[in-house]
């Protein structure tokens, strides 16, 4: 927690607050200790970018931020919502009215055309955009009207980021979103993620194992075995496009 | 504005029409069987109540010898009697013309004043017959059709003795003789036995009975009891002849309807019961995989913050649809099915109308079954894969643990290939799934032998009962006992080969608290022609004394060999006496009780005397024998036993073998039905590692063969299974079906099983062609692009 306190968007309290978070998989008589004691702060707006091996717990960890999941032992709070309940009429809720997610595999529901994914979404949010606003945002005005296999993976995955912010939701939590895309590819929906974090004000946390993808955070969290082994800021934000691998 | 959400269920109902609709025609196959039985049973019964209550269908029924009509005060006077009629019945001959057979009838009178009271007619054309005309008849319908009769036709009758010319009135139905069958005989037969209404005076003088009865109806008051008003009214008239009152329950039209509708009855409550039961097994087993297969949708949907109840609902909306789908065909073919049933039976009975309606009862049960069955497996589907945390369920399922099998560990291993190790191995694994869709084919293929083995039964029943008991040519019997030595009359008749005679006397069996009425037959011992059989078709010696009962008659009355029944004669001067049972014997149709001729005659302290004969005819002289007995005013009718036999036939063809084929091609269906989902569900869960292996290089026949080959193995393991299911629902069938009128056997021939293996094989080849042509458009490329 050092480079963190001396950020300029710290002076707000954190937004989310997960302190000696633990999770334990059970798989048949053996266990697999995902988290070992997390503890973590997140601000309001930030793009954090988390970085670590396969295997290291960060999928985990997002999805305990997003309310998918719950953790074995440790708090995690959001705003007023405790993340640690395994309650899942508030989760829902939660999920619901504050959380976009991205996929790594995008999953969007293939019996639906791009729009009518998006909308799956806008339907039961609050104050959503409309379907169209979202495809248009992430650049994909022209082919609202195809389903899921009728277009690429980056087409797809960029499908899953406007169906993730349409109901402009206050957090943005990406699972490798570029990790099925070729770089090209990868950078636009990079450059997309970024856009709604800076035009939004969303808070963006953005997992991947590709350390390029740091250049674009706030604050790169460097995960390892289960423990967030250190934080950086950086000073110096790239864009998207800038980027290269 | 369509909802996205409900956009995908349309969509994805769409996509797996093919499914939806096999699980549609299961579900119509439960519906439709259930309606079509409880509406024609309800049809039946409420037209059969209305007839009754219309028509004024008598309660207590008894026939004398003789009595004055004065005595009629005294049985109304008797507390509980209400309506009393008396009339003048007899059993006359027919001459009817261009029919060369004997034709037998029973006359009933009918009151002069025009005035009908209990048991009224149902006049279908014509008149009844007018006072003072002695010569006019209203006949029942069903012979008059029979015969082709019009109103004014003329044809003879042999009333006491005397040829009379008689000329048609009017034709009509009766709630009394709904089943007109000649006494003896378990089938109408509307050629040979009829039933004809005259006027009481007319009737009366040709019987001697001016100013008396031989034959008293009536009605109770409300609340009597009517056990005594049966004793009263037998101590009053047994100075008369009278041969012991029954009430409507003995009644033989009344019993033969009621005993079956309650066959029916319990048909209506079985068959619909199984197919329902297997639909909505197969419904909860195929609905619950199709969900699961859409485990990571839900996931996807509850991570964006849809409620489990909301996840839940669309999946329940998407079930409606297809079983909604099942139910709206299954009511309609039910109803229509039903109409046909119906139908059948309204002809069958000649009921004067038929109550048809469709009770909401009845559909709101069928589909609240069908729904909740398919509810159950879409709550229990989806609740598992909702409640599953969403970051659980989006993972692909954990790798799968496999073992080697047994198979394998018995030291087989050698001769299996890979992807037959493959097939042993993912049935085990998933030993749950497999056993249930196993379950599933084997009950598909049971319930297939539930249909056919009616059939094969009366070809059986057939065969023993006029194959092998009944094997006369001809049976004659005589109005009244008649000396031994008509025996002798009969063999001197043309064509005449062989006579076996008997004597039939009405009897109450008594035993304990249990009592039946039936008739005691006795019998030549040793005859060849009428043969009594044990429980292994054995021919049953006859005891030269003691009584043989039909086995199910001695379980009725709680009778063992060696035990006293009191046998109560009803004819004659109706003596009581005992007698020991001293065998049971085998019979499919009707009970009764048997003895050596001799003892019976001793035993109602009589000469040598006789019913009638059973005969043993050259067809060739059957004309001249026909026209010679036509000249026998003592001989009371004769039956053919070919006719008797078409008789049987047409009498289940009819009834019984409708719903048999209808139940047959139920049962196709939903063998089809289940087959087909297995197959395609298999196809949609493994979908993506088999197109793993087409990316490693396995070619579409291996692949089909990993997929196909444990549908083949499941299929192969339900096909035996399923035959000894089926047998066993068979003979559930059987055994709730046995009433004192009709004991079916259980009898499967081969080509049977053949037939329901053959449909389950054919549907399961079927099924597997319709997957094989899926397999081969696997999209490869999508399982490069996706995860798992
Ligand atoms: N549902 C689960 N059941 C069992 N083990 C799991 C489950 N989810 C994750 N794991 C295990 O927890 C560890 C961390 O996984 P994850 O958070 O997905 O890592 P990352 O996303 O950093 O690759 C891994 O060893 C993984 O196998
Ligand atoms: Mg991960």
């Amino acid at each position: 927690m050092t480079h963190s306190e001396s950020h300029a968007v710290n002076t707000a309290p954190p937004i989310f607050e997960a302190r000696g978070l633990t999770k334990v998989y059970q798989m048949g008589e053996v266990q697999v200790q995902a988290l070992r004691g997390v503890d973590l702060d997140l601000y309001a707006g930030e793009f954090v970018v988390l970085l670590g091996p396969s295997g290291s717990g960060k999928s985990t960890l997002l999805n305990i931020l997003g309310g998918l999941d719950t953790p074995t032992s440790g708090s995690v709070r959001y705003a007023d919502h405790d993340l640690s309940l395994d309650d899942d009429a508030s989760m829902t809720q939660y999920r619901r009215s504050h959380v976009g997610f991205v996929f790594q595999f995008y999953n969007l529901i293939p019996s639906l055309t791009a729009r009518e994914n998006v909308a799956l979404v806008t339907e039961i949010a609050e104050n959503p955009m409309t379907p169209e606003e979202a495809l248009v945002l992430v650049g994909l005005g022209q082919r609202m009207d195809h389903f899921p296999t009728q277009m690429s993976g980056g087409e797809q995955q960029r499908v899953a980021i406007a169906r993730a912010v349409a109901k402009r939701p206050q957090v943005l939590l990406c699972d490798e979103p570029t990790g099925a895309l070729d770089a090209h590819t990868g950078v636009m929906v990079l450059d997309v993620i970024a856009r709604v974090n800076q035009e939004l004000g969303t808070t963006t946390v953005v997992i991947t194992h590709n350390a390029v993808i740091a250049a674009m955070a706030d604050r790169v969290v460097y995960f390892g075995d289960g423990l967030v082994a250190r934080i950086e800021c950086n000073e110096h934000k790239k864009n998207a496009s800038e980027l290269q691998w | 504005m369509v909802r996205a959400l409900d956009r995908k269920l349309w969509r994805d109902l769409w996509q797996m029409k093919s499914q939806a609709l096999a699980i549609a025609l299961v579900v119509m196959c439960g519906v439709g069987t259930y309606i079509m039985f409880l509406t024609t049973l309800g049809a039946l019964r409420a037209t059969q109540d209305s007839y009754y209550r219309d028509y004024r269908f008598a309660e207590v029924f008894v026939t004398l010898k003789r009595a004055q009509e004065t005595l009629r005060q005294r049985v109304q006077e008797i507390t509980g009697v209400d309506q009393v009629e008396t009339r003048v019945v007899a059993q006359v001959r027919l001459d009817m013309p261009d029919f060369p057979e004997p034709v037998t009838a029973l006359m009933v009178s009918v009151s002069d004043s025009g005035r009908q009271g209990l048991n009224a007619l149902h006049l279908r054309e014509g008149r009844l017959p007018a006072t003072g005309r002695a010569n006019e008849v209203v006949v029942s319908a069903p012979f008059a059709q029979a015969h082709t009769l019009q109103l004014g036709d003329r044809f003879y009758a042999i009333l006491n003795g005397r040829r009379q010319a008689l000329t048609l009135v009017g034709t009509a139905l009766s709630p009394e003789f709904i089943q007109q069958m000649r006494p003896g005989s378990a089938f109408p037969d509307y050629k040979r036995y009829g039933v004809m209404w005259m006027g009481r005076r007319a009737l009366g003088q040709a019987y001697d009975m001016h100013g008396a009865f031989n034959d008293l109806t009536l009605n109770l008051r409300p609340g009597a009891d009517s056990q005594y008003v049966i004793d009263r009214i037998d101590d009053l008239l047994k100075p008369y002849g009278g041969q012991g009152a029954y009430i409507r329950k003995d009644q033989r039209s009344h019993r033969f309807l009621s005993q079956e509708l309650e066959q029916l009855g319990i048909l209506a409550s079985l068959f619909p019961a199984m197919f329902m039961g297997i639909a909505a097994f197969l419904l909860n087993v195929v609905i619950g995989r199709l969900v699961a297969m859409q485990r990571e949708q839900i996931a996807t949907l509850k991570a964006f913050g849809y409620s489990n109840l909301a996840v839940l609902w669309h999946y329940l909306k998407m079930v409606s649809v297809i079983v909604g789908l099942g139910i709206v065909s299954g009511t309609a073919l039910g109803v229509w099915l039903g109409k046909v049933l119906s139908g059948i039976y309204m002809e069958f009975y000649r009921f004067p109308y038929l109550k048809f309606s469709l009770q909401p009862d009845t559909v709101v049960e069928a589909a609240l079954a069908s729904l909740l069955a398919a509810g159950a497996g879409t709550v229990f589907a989806v609740w598992r894969a909702a409640t599953l945390r969403p970051a659980q369920a989006m993972r692909p399922e954990p790798p799968a643990r496999y073992h080697e099998t047994w198979v394998e560990k018995l030291g087989l291993k050698r001769w299996l290939s890979q992807p037959t190790r493959m097939i042993i191995r993912h049935i085990q694994r998933r030993a749950l799934k497999s056993m249930l869709t196993l379950l599933g084919i084997a009950m598909a293929c049971g319930i297939i032998l539930t249909g056919l083995f009616q059939r094969d039964t009366v070809s059986y029943m057939v065969n023993i009962q006029f194959g092998m008991a009944q094997r006369e040519d001809l049976s004659v019997t005589f109005t009244d006992p008649t000396a031994y030595r008509a025996r002798f009359d009969l063999l001197g008749l043309p064509g005449v080969q062989h006579v076996e005679v008997f004597r039939a006397v009405p009897v109450r069996l008594r035993h304990g608290h249990h009592s039946y009425r039936t008739g005691i037959r006795g019998v030549e011992p040793g005859g060849d022609i009428q043969r009594l059989l044990d429980a292994d078709l054995r021919p049953v010696a006859l005891p030269s004394d003691g009584i043989l009962l039909t086995d199910f008659l001695a379980k009725m009355l709680d009778l063992r060999v060696g035990d006293r029944v009191v046998v109560e004669v009803l004819e004659g001067n109706r003596p009581v006496r005992e007698a020991t049972v001293a065998g049971l014997v085998r019979e499919y149709v009707g009970v009764s009780g048997y003895m050596d001729l001799a003892a019976l005659n001793r035993f109602m302290h009589e000469g040598p005397t006789l019913s009638g004969a059973y005969l043993s005819i050259d067809s060739a002289q059957l004309q001249s024998l026909y026209a010679q007995i036509k000249g026998m005013p003592r001989v009371a009718g004769v039956a053919e036993r070919i006719q008797e036999i078409r008789n049987f036939n047409r009498v289940m063809q009819e009834t019984m073998l409708f719903f048999t084929y209808v139940a047959t091609v139920f049962a196709v269906i939903i063998a089809f039905g289940v087959i087909y989902n297995s197959a395609r569900i298999a196809l949609t869960e493994r979908g993506h590692e088999l197109a793993s292996l087409r990316v490693l290089g396995f070619t579409r026949a291996e692949i089909a063969y990993i997929l196909l080959g444990e549908l083949g193995i499941l299929t192969l393991f339900a096909i035996p299974l399923g035959l000894w299911l089926g047998e066993w629902m068979c003979y559930y069938i059987a055994h709730t079906m046995q009433n004192d009128l009709f004991r079916v056997p259980v009898v499967l021939v081969p080509q049977t099983y053949a037939f329901a293996a053959a449909v389950v094989l054919v549907s399961a080849i079927l099924s597997g062609l319709a997957v094989r042509r899926r397999l081969d458009q696997l999209d490869l490329i999508a399982v490069l692009k996706t995860a798992e």
